[in-house]
C-alpha cells in the first residue's frame, strides 16, 4: 500500500467512532499492542526531546526501505507513534521524504502535533523525515 | 465554612471561564502557571490603547501626562501592595524571570567573585536556577542546593550548615509552584543576613496566595509576575532595597535609564529609570494596579481562606483515586495539588482531562531537578484559584476516574 493508501484506511477506521471516548480508547488499544522498542535501541541518540513524555526512534534499511520502530512512555503518544510508525515505515527514503502527512488533521488528532513542545510526536515527524532525506541522498551518492 | 464573598459574582467577572472546550464548559486549574483575567484588567488594557496611549515620561502633550500618571500610580500601588518604604524601590521588569536575571547580573556580577557561594534549594523554578549557574560560571562562584525532605519541606538544618562567610547571595523561592510549599523565609532570611548574605525570593506563587510585607520580611530583593494575580502577561515587579539598587550598576542601555549621554560618556538616570531602559510594557504596567485592586477588594485574607478550603476539600477527595499519590504534602501549603498515579503517565492523564475540558497542568512544572529528587519525570498539578469551585474539583474526581477507566 502506499503511504495515502494507508493514510486512507486510518481515517476511515477512525470514521467509526462518534465521541472522543471511543476514539482515544482505540489510540490507547494501538498503543498497548504497538510492540516495544527493544532497550538496546532505547539510546540517547534515538530519543527524541519531547518536554513532557519521551518518543524514540530507530530507522534501517532494509534493502531499498527505510523502516522505523518507535516507543514512548506515555500510552497516548505511543498510540499516535504507532500510527506514525505504520504510515510511514517500509517505504522508500524518497517517498518518506516526500510524503505529505494530512490523516492527523482529518482524524481531528492535529492538535498532537502542534504542541511541539509537550510530546515528541512533531519532532518525531520531522526526524523521520529527516531520515528520508538522508538516506535518499546516501542511495544518489552511492549510485 | 463561611465564604466572605459570592463565588458565582466572582465568576462573571472573568469572561474567559465562559469558554466551552472540548464541548464542555471550561474547568481551570492551571492557575499556578497563569491565572485568567477579570473584566477590570481587560477593560483597563483596552482603555488604556483607546483613550491615552502614548510613551510616557518624554511628551508634554495631555496623552502623555496621562500616560505617565497612570503608569506611576501603578508603581505606588504596587509599593502599597508590597508594604515597600520608597516607590523607587518598585522596579518594572518583564516578570519574575527578568528580575531574577537583573539581580544576578547586576548585584551578581558587581558583588560576587570567585570563591564566594550562593544558595538556592531543590525546589526553585529553572527561573531561579539558571541565571545563577550563568552567574558562578562566569564568576566562579560555587552554587549550593538546600535539600528537602519527602513531605517537600525545606531541612532548614542542612540550610544552616551551608551557610558561613562565604555565603554572599541567597536565592529561594517563597512558595514552590510544584509542590505548594510555603517556605520559612523570615527565618531564611535572618540566617543568611547573620552571615552577611543578602537575598532574594522568587515570589511568583506566593504573590497572589499570601500577604507580603517586604519590610516586615526584611528581604533584599522580591521578584514577582503580575500575570499570576490575575493581571496581564509579560509584566512583574522587582522589589530591591534602595541603597542596593543604587549602588548596583545599570542592566540594559538605551532611553529612559539615561541622564547625558555624549559619545565619551554617559550618566545614568536615578531610580527607578535606571533599570527601565526603553519604552516600557506601559498598557499593561497600567492594568497592573486594576488586578491588585481587584485581588485587595476581595481581600488576600479572604481569597487565601477560601482557596485552602478548596486545597482542603480536594486533597480529601482524590484519596478516592486509587494509586493516587500526592507530591508536596507540607505543612504549609498554598492550594496546589501536585500527584501521580501509579503506572499512568502524567501526560496521559493531561490529554484525556483535556477532553473532558479540565486544564491541569502535566509535566516537570520547570523544576526538573525536583522532579528528579522524587524519582519521577513530572506530575499533574491542580492548582485553584478564587473563581473555582468544589463542584469543579467534583468535576476533576469523575474525570481522574475516567482516566483511570479509559487506561487500565
Ligand atoms: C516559582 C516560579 N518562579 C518563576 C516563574 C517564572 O515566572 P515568569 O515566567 O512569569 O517569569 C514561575 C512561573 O512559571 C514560578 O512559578
Amino acid at each position: 500500500m502506499t503511504i495515502n493508501e494507508i493514510q486512507d484506511e486510518l481515517i476511515s477506521d477512525f470514521e467509526l467512532f462518534d465521541d472522543w471516548e471511543s476514539k482515544y480508547e482505540y489510540i490507547i488499544d494501538l498503543g498497548k499492542q504497538f510492540p516495544p522498542l527493544e532497550e538496546q535501541y532505547k539510546t540517547e541518540d534515538n530519543i527524541i526531546k519531547g518536554c513532557q513524555s519521551r518518543v524514540w526512534l530507530n530507522a534501517y534499511m532494509d534493502g531499498d526501505l527505510l523502516k522505523f520502530e518507535a516507543d514512548s512512555d506515555a500510552i497516548i503518544v505511543r498510540g499516535l507513534v504507532s500510527m506514525l510508525v505504520k504510515v510511514l515505515s517500509g517505504h522508500t527514503p524518497e517517498e518518506i521524504a516526500n510524503a505529505d502527512l494530512y490523516f492527523m488533521e482529518r482524524i481531528g488528532l492535529h492538535q498532537h502535533l502542534a504542541q511541539t513542545r509537550s510530546n515528541g510526536l512533531a519532532a518525531m515527524l520531522k526526524q523521520m523525515k529527516a531520515y528520508g532525506f538522508a538516506y535518499q541522498a546516501k542511495s544518489v551518492n552511492a549510485e | 465554612m463561611n465564604i466572605p464573598f459570592d463565588i458565582s459574582s466572582i465568576r462573571k467577572d472573568f469572561p474567559i471561564l465562559n469558554e466551552v472546550v472540548n464541548g464542555k464548559q471550561l474547568v481551570y486549574f492551571d492557575n499556578a502557571a497563569t491565572t485568567q483575567k477579570p473584566r477590570v484588567v481587560l477593560d483597563a488594557i483596552s482603555g488604556y490603547y483607546e483613550h491615552y496611549n502614548a510613551n510616557i515620561h518624554r511628551g508634554i502633550h495631555h496623552l502623555a501626562e496621562k500616560a505617565t500618571s497612570a503608569f506611576e500610580q501603578s508603581r505606588k500601588r504596587l509599593q502599597a501592595f508590597l508594604n515597600a518604604q520608597f516607590s523607587e524601590e518598585i522596579i518594572f521588569t518583564s516578570g519574575t524571570t527578568d528580575g531574577i536575571n537583573l539581580v544576578a547580573a547586576t548585584y551578581g556580577r558587581k558583588f560576587l567573585k570567585e570563591g564566594d557561594e550562593v544558595i538556592i534549594s531543590t525546589m526553585e523554578h529553572h527561573s531561579n536556577i539558571v541565571p545563577w549557574q550563568m552567574l558562578c560560571e562566569e564568576k566562579g562562584c560555587i552554587l549550593k542546593v538546600i535539600p528537602i525532605n519527602d513531605e517537600g519541606e525545606l531541612l532548614m538544618d542542612e540550610y544552616e550548615k551551608l551557610l558561613t562567610e562565604r555565603t554572599k547571595f541567597v536565592s529561594v523561592v517563597h512558595v514552590s509552584n510544584s509542590l505548594g510549599t510555603i517556605n520559612p523565609v523570615k527565618e531564611i532570611i535572618e540566617k543568611a543576613h547573620a552571615v552577611g548574605a543578602k537575598v532574594l525570593l522568587d515570589g511568583a506563587q506566593a504573590s497572589s496566595h499570601l500577604h507580603l510585607d517586604v519590610q516586615d520580611l526584611d528581604c533584599d530583593f522580591y521578584s514577582l509576575s503580575l500575570h499570576k494575580i490575575y493581571g496581564p502577561t509579560g509584566m512583574g515587579i522587582l522589589y530591591g532595597k534602595r541603597d542596593l539598587l543604587n549602588a548596583m550598576p545599570p542592566y540594559r542601555g538605551g532611553g529612559e535609564m539615561i541622564k547625558e549621554v555624549t559619545f565619551e560618556k554617559t550618566t545614568y538616570n536615578e531610580l527607578p529609570y535606571k533599570f527601565e531602559a526603553g519604552t516600557p510594557n506601559i498598557a499593561d504596567v497600567v492594568a497592573a494596579k486594576y488586578a491588585i485592586d481587584y485581588v485587595e477588594t476581595l481581600g488576600k485574607a479572604n481569597i487565601a481562606a477560601y482557596e485552602n478550603e478548596l486545597l482542603k476539600y480536594a486533597t480529601e477527595a482524590v484519596r478516592e483515586i486509587e494509586g493516587l499519590k500526592i507530591i508536596g504534602q507540607a505543612k504549609e501549603k498554598v492550594s496546589v495539588l501536585s500527584f501521580v498515579i501509579d503506572g499512568i503517565h502524567h501526560q496521559d492523564i493531561g490529554v484525556l482531562l483535556d477532553q473532558q475540558g479540565i486544564a491541569v497542568r502535566t509535566g516537570h512544572h520547570c523544576t526538573q531537578p525536583l522532579m528528579s529528587r522524587f524519582n519521577i519525570t513530572g506530575t499533574s498539578r491542580a492548582s485553584f484559584a478564587v473563581y473555582n469551585t468544589k463542584e469543579e474539583i467534583n468535576l476533576l474526581i469523575k474525570g481522574l476516574h475516567k482516566v483511570k477507566r479509559m487506561l487500565g
